[in-house]
């Protein structure tokens, strides 16, 4: 279960948010809408452990994730909870494999190769496990972008507009292969958006 | 894969940058070793030649060419001194011992050096095979003399005049080899030894052309020597011998210690020269990863944000730049040091005067710091990227702020 209590958010230019408290059953799928600039990305930030409110209580599985030590917090980032961004971004000097692989390392669990693949294949990708990130097309950045949130079967698996930039097509794609993995791991699914499109497909909606 | 993988992964990347980087290292280390091998070499041969030698008598002149050309075999020697005057040297009460030199003559640039016995007790020589010489225009060679011109005992061979060059050969008379010296590590390794007799009688024939000053006879018949080397029979007598000798004979004495140290306060400036610009060039060096390491930060914002996001702690972000720093001035390092060894053979192989021949495979302590010093360059250079790379806001950076 994933519960936030009383957060509020300061910016550094002085603006101040308060974010409604928020219970999320594990496995539910939730969808965060807002307009631009309402908050999502740093609430999806406040939730993943790279942003620190100044008050209130992100829990995540009963680990209330801002009273962990730093070094504890990360780990904890790379082992439970999965990030997918708008613009799927990868280490340029390592392949797809590795990117992969020290997902695996950095969130402290052995790097297994049968589990890349079964990944990789499960998203129709693992012919470019050995390619670099720049030899991949904008929908295969995507695929791999998911395959690493899910890389270490996360307990929260969170996206910041996935669907923004894609065609109605391959945002459907996009969704879909989010939902997939999410469910054969296991995992909470929160997306966020302003991306109408996607709304019909969740039930839980979460307004800011 | 580890923290170094990842580093010299990244490096891989721009591997112009990585690579002017590692030569600019590379320079700068191989300078510094090259300056530190040669002058550990020369001082050590200089120490290890002249160790017994407290003394160098010759004709009057440079006392630093005469100590160089009597001891090192690397200068023309002053000029000649009468027999009559250097054995009243060398009968004197404050001489323990004293060894006669005749030079003059060389075989294939080696130097033929005419003295007696008291050579082989001085350097303390010993055999590999063969005898020592005895009669005349008999040889006892030094090892890498046998190496280099491939002579064995009972080889023939012909002198030629003056202490370089074979245009003036002395057709009369040839050296038998009858000896091959074990390798001392001492300027003998690379002499043919020969007794005085044998140099004397070699320029006592008709029609000899005495242009130079370096023959052992002079024109109204008196034997000469190039010079002696001493040793005192008391320290005290240091005072006063050089004295006596320098303003009551119209020879010279010059002191091995004093002339090398003056010859080291000569050559150290140029060699403190080149070490400010070694060092000036580890500083470009130091500077140029730095800039590197600093130009690529904003071009990896999002790559080490996207690291934390995946787990990556500060202290491992911090450690990958740094190792990236270290990385590049570890393989400079230990290409410069490699090069300077590589250099220091190749100029061995083109050194004329084997005595003073320097040896690239020998590897000294102070290499260890020009190493220490390689890596602490890429430590600082690195530590402020490293450092910024540590504090980054990655959520900013997540976000495109």
């Amino acid at each position: 279960m994933i519960q936030l209590s009383f957060v509020e958010h300061q910016y550094p230019e002085g603006s101040h948010i308060v974010f409604p408290d928020w219970e999320i059953q594990r496995g539910a799928k939730w969808l965060i809408l807002g307009k631009s600039g309402s908050g999502k990305t740093t609430l999806l930030h406040i939730l993943s452990g790279l942003l620190c409110p100044v008050s209130g209580k992100v829990e995540i599985e009963d680990t209330s994730l801002y009273q962990l030590k730093a070094r504890n917090l990360d780990r904890f980032r790379g082992s439970k909870i999965g990030l997918v961004f708008q613009q799927p971004h990868f280490i340029s000097s390592l392949t797809i494999r590795e990117n992969l692989a020290i997902a695996q390392k950095f969130a402290g669990f052995p790097e297994s190769r049968p589990r890349i693949n079964e990944v990789l294949e499960s998203l129709s990708i693992a012919g470019k496990a050995a390619s670099f990130p720049q030899q991949l097309s904008q929908g295969q950045l995507q695929r791999a972008s998911i395959a690493r949130a899910v890389i270490n079967r996360p307990a929260l698996l969170i996206a910041d507009e996935p669907t923004s930039s894609l065609d109605d097509d391959n945002a459907a794609t996009a969704l879909k292969l989010l939902f997939t993995q999410s469910e054969e791991n296991g995992a909470t699914l929160v997306v966020a958006t302003h991306d109408q499109r996607i709304r019909p497909a969740f039930t839980n909606l979460y307004q800011l | 894969m580890n923290i170094v993988a990842i580093s010299w992964k990244n490096l891989k990347l721009k591997p112009l940058n990585t690579a002017l980087n590692i030569l600019l290292v590379a320079f700068g280390t191989g300078i510094l070793v090259l300056l530190l091998l040669a002058s550990s070499q020369i001082g050590e041969k200089m120490e290890h030649n002249s160790k017994d030698i407290d003394l160098v008598v010759g004709a009057k002149g440079s006392p630093l060419q005469l100590v160089l050309s009597s001891i090192y075999y690397i200068d023309f020697p002053t000029g000649n001194i009468l027999l009559k005057d250097a054995q009243r040297v060398m009968r004197d009460p404050a001489v323990k011992k004293a060894v006669p030199l005749a030079l003059g003559d060389n075989y294939n640039g080696i130097r033929i050096v005419g003295t007696d016995s008291n050579f082989i007790d001085l350097y303390d020589l010993k055999l590999q095979s063969g005898r020592f010489w005895h009669s005349d225009f008999e040889a006892t060679i030094g090892a890498a003399v046998a190496l280099d011109q491939n002579l064995k005992i009972g080889d023939n061979f012909f002198g030629a005049h003056g202490l370089t060059g074979s245009a003036d050969v002395h057709k009369s008379h040839a050296y038998k080899v009858t000896g091959i010296l074990e390798a001392q590590g001492s300027v003998a390794d690379d002499l043919i030894l020969t007794s005085v007799r044998s140099v004397w009688k070699m320029h006592d024939h008709v029609g000899h052309d005495h242009d130079h000053h370096d023959h052992e006879q002079t024109d109204n018949g008196e034997k000469e020597l190039t010079s002696l080397l001493i040793r005192y029979r008391s320290p005290l007598s240091a005072a006063l011998f050089p004295r006596m000798i320098n303003e009551t004979t119209n020879m010279q004495a010059a002191s091995p210690a004093q002339e090398s140290t003056r010859l080291f306060s000569l050559i150290g400036i140029g060699i403190d020269t080149l070490q400010w610009f070694a060092l000036m060039i580890m500083v470009i060096a130091g500077i140029s990863v730095f800039v590197s390491l600093y130009n690529a930060l904003k071009e990896r914002a999002y790559d080490l944000a996207i690291m934390r996001s995946i787990g990556a702690s500060r202290p491992v972000i911090f450690a990958i730049v740094i190792s990236e720093g270290l990385a590049m001035t570890f393989i400079g390092s230990v290409l410069g040091i490699f090069l300077a060894h590589l250099s220091l053979q190749l100029i061995s192989c083109y050194q004329e005067g084997s005595q003073t021949r320097f040896n690239g495979l020998i590897f000294i302590n102070s290499e260890l710091l020009v190493l220490a010093a390689g890596l602490l360059t890429g430590m600082v250079s690195s530590v402020i990227p490293a450092l910024r790379a540590y504090q980054a806001d990655i959520s900013r950076i997540l976000a495109g702020k």
